[in-house]
């Protein structure tokens, strides 16, 4: 069956114990979470969860239903690529010394678009936010200088359409 | 829980009381009228034992022998009453011992509130003696749970607690109280819940589906509905006989459905499924619209689903959104309350007969009756059979008994013989295959409704699962009836090896003890009975019996159910032998 590659969205109670709940149930059905992230939400006390999957729509309905169902999930929506804009961020730990020695290091730090974050005498760390893509040849391009620390985050995203999801709160509490 | 608190809080003028956590647990229980619960006590819980003690008079509680027997013992009592069934263990070993029937709770939606006591808080996470991570452990089995580690939290998660079990599809959930939560002191007041702004119970009905609904199934030639247990979840007995009277639509029950249409019903085809009729199964691959009330398509009622009544328009009435196109793909999914909907769709209902249809049914029930039914029932050699003592026990109760069947080659019997009357009349353990379930479930269930008979109908092996209720039966004098059928096999298993495993009988042959003298041993009227000239007569003085009564049935050692549908079969290549 066509897989695609979903983002999706889940607004919820900030409750202890739900992130467990949410994973149960694609661990249950051997999906593999590509990225996950909590945060705050547009309102007030509910939280965001950002998980990319790569499923197919059929699975993705199924899953969505499943998530749906928990008593302290709000809202599930999922989405392709082409109906958000999205990024990742990462950060790369390069030694100090590089960047005076190695003078290509300062261009592709600017033709990337990445950010130097800070600088020490020992190290400085780069950070660049964007496609996963992006972040992956910029990756490539600094491995054979040696990078000494890297960590990416998961996908944040926002959807193109509205969510309306404020009135259907104010529904629910009405 | 700060969000979940502020979005529900009422003003109340009510005045509060200075009271502990484990007297408010038990206050909480009396205010949502609970009056038993099951349970067995242990160090993490005593705080609310000691209050159990001083409300003995308000609340009932019935010591078990093990937690398995609790939680099923409140499974059997929420399922004959319309109650939320309530168990309570300790932490560790005592809160693992539920999970099997939580469970089995949530796959066959019992309303259930299960309390387990936690170890401080301050010793969360330290290993501590008895400290079991059991809302991890519960998380998948539950509907929700819930750690409590303050005693003020107690009054509205307990609210919530009975709110979420009961509503919408129903389901079990955990409540895990620190011990210094049930030591702590609260100001108590009690709001019962009735929301949870991010749950949705029951899904607005949309009546452009149900007229939908109505179209397609006014204009059936050959209409067939399967219902499942959210008939009686949703008390839409009336409404569905309503509904398929004035349609004329013949209708099959699933497992758990059996009871909710009165056995001897003239649109009353039979048992869908595995081991359920002939003619319902293979009618479902005939039938133009196919109509699923309250059911979930399990797959041992689909058989294979490639080739499950793909000629058929699918409509499916049900509660829960996440299971409308989860096995099944409907044309028409109606959203809701089955007692709704129901309702809703009747005026749209033209009058009809579908004798031709019918008549099919019949037919292929006459083949069944003369391939499978007859054998088992008219038998003229020796050796018992499941099907007669099952025969035998309608005469006798003349289908007004609640029956409780274990899982197994009996519980195939048991369901596909037994007569009903009366709604709520059949508990089983359908979607986890609980084996040990039947004992303790019979003895929540006669609690549940002391003035009907309850009877227990287990096999050898799933009767030594819980066989340790019998010490519940002896303290509590429960008049629970109990036959064990028994083939000396772990039947079903064994008929699997007979068919697809060459005979090759691993561990199935059992060498059972005397269970007369155990029953006995327990102070429990015990009979054996091996000839068929006994059977009726024992069973009449099982029925007759104030007490509880024990009833071994020697049965054939390798009688095999049928009719079958083999495991990724279609339902219409169900096999007669």
């Amino acid at each position: 069956m066509k897989t695609e590659k979903y983002t999706i969205s889940i607004y919820s109670e900030n409750n202890l114990g739900l992130l467990n709940r949410i994973a149960t149930i694609f661990l249950k059905r051997h999906i593999n979470i590509e990225s996950l992230t909590v945060s705050g939400s547009e309102i007030e006390n509910v939280s965001r969860f950002i998980i990319v999957v790569d499923i197919s729509e059929e699975r993705m309905k199924k899953i969505i239903g499943q998530i749906e169902k928990q008593v302290e999930v709000i809202k599930a929506y999922y989405h392709t690529n082409d109906e958000c804009i999205f990024l990742q961020s990462a950060l790369f730990k390069i030694k100090s010394s590089l960047l005076f020695e190695e003078r290509q290091i300062q261009n592709i730090i600017k033709q990337s678009n990445a950010q130097i974050v800070t600088v020490s005498p020992e190290f400085f760390v780069i950070e660049k936010s964007g496609r996963r893509e992006e972040i992956d040849a910029l990756y490539e391009e600094l491995l054979s200088f040696g990078i000494m620390q890297f960590v990416r985050s998961g996908r944040i995203s926002v959807t193109k359409e509205e969510m309306k999801i404020s009135e259907l709160l104010r529904k629910q509490l009405n | 829980m700060e969000t979940i608190t502020k979005s529900t809080e009422k003003l109340t003028n009510k005045k509060s009381v200075r009271i502990s956590g484990a007297e408010a647990v038990v206050k909480c229980l009396l205010e949502e009228g609970v009056d038993l619960i099951y349970g067995y006590p242990g160090g993490a819980i005593m705080p609310v034992y000691d209050e159990f003690y001083k409300y003995e008079k308000e609340l009932h509680h019935v010591l078990t022998r093990h937690e398995q027997g609790a939680v099923h013992a409140a499974q059997g009592y929420a399922r004959v009453t319309d109650k939320v069934g309530v168990a309570i263990a300790t932490s560790g070993p005592g809160a693992t011992n539920l999970i099997t029937g939580i469970a089995d709770a949530q796959i066959d939606s019992t309303p259930l509130v299960c309390i387990t006591g936690q170890v401080g808080s301050h010793l969360l996470g330290s290993d501590a003696f008895q400290e079991t991570d059991i809302i991890s452990i519960s998380t998948p089995v539950t509907k929700w749970n819930y750690q409590i580690t303050k005693a003020a939290e107690i009054p509205e998660i307990m609210a919530k607690a009975f709110y979420i079990a009961k509503s919408g599809r129903p389901g079990p959930v955990l409540i895990d109280i620190t011990k210094d939560a049930q030591f702590g002191e609260l100001d108590f007041t009690y709001e019962s819940c009735n929301e949870v702004r991010s749950y949705n119970p029951v899904p607005e009905m949309d009546p452009t589906s149900i007229a939908a609904a109505a179209e397609i199934i006014n204009a059936a030639k050959k209409p067939f509905i399967v219902w499942g247990q959210g008939l009686t979840l949703g008390k839409a007995e009336k409404e569905f006989k309503d509904f398929i009277e004035k349609a004329g639509i013949p209708s099959a029950s699933t497992l758990l459905g059996l009871s909710a249409l009165p056995s001897d019903h003239e649109l009353h085809v039979g048992m869908v499924g595995m081991h359920g009729n002939y003619a319902p199964n293979v009618l479902t691959n005939s039938c133009d619209v196919l109509i699923a009330v309250g059911m979930r398509f399990d797959d041992r009622v689909t058989g294979n689903l490639e080739t499950y009544a793909k000629q058929a328009k699918i409509i499916h009435f049900e509660i829960d959104p996440a299971e409308v196109d989860k096995n099944v793909k409907t044309d028409v999914a109606v959203l809701g309350n089955v007692k709704d909907t129901l309702s809703a769709i009747l005026p749209l209902i033209e009058k009809k007969r579908h004798k031709e249809w019918m008549q099919q049914f019949h037919d292929l029930y006459d083949i069944e009756f003369k391939e499978v039914i007859d054998g088992q029932i008219n038998v003229d050699v020796d050796g018992l059979t499941m099907a007669e003592t099952i025969v035998a026990l309608n005469k006798a109760t003349k289908g007004d008994a609640v029956i409780v069947s274990d899982v197994g080659q009996h519980q195939m019997i048991a369901s596909r013989f037994s007569k009903f009357n009366h709604g709520k009349s059949k508990i089983t353990s359908g979607g986890l295959g609980t084996m040990g379930f039947a004992l303790p479930a019979a003895i929540g269930a006669k609690m549940g409704a002391p003035e009907r008979e309850v009877v227990a109908i287990i096999g050898d092996g799933g009767f030594q699962m819980n066989i340790q209720e019998l010490g519940t039966i002896l303290q509590t004098k429960v008049p629970v009836k109990i036959v064990v059928l028994n083939n000396q096999f772990l039947g079903m298993v064994r008929q699997w090896q007979e068919l697809f495993f060459e005979g090759r009988y691993a561990s199935t042959m059992m060498t059972n003890p005397d269970f007369v003298k155990i029953a006995e041993g327990y102070s429990i009227k015990a009979r054996r009975v091996s000839e068929r000239k006994e059977l009726t007569e024992a069973i009449e003085e099982m029925i007759a019996s104030k007490e509880s009564y024990f009833l071994e049935v020697a049965v054939e050692m390798e009688e095999n159910v049928f009719p079958m549908i083999p495991t990724g079969s279609s339902v219409s290549d169900i096999r007669l032998k």
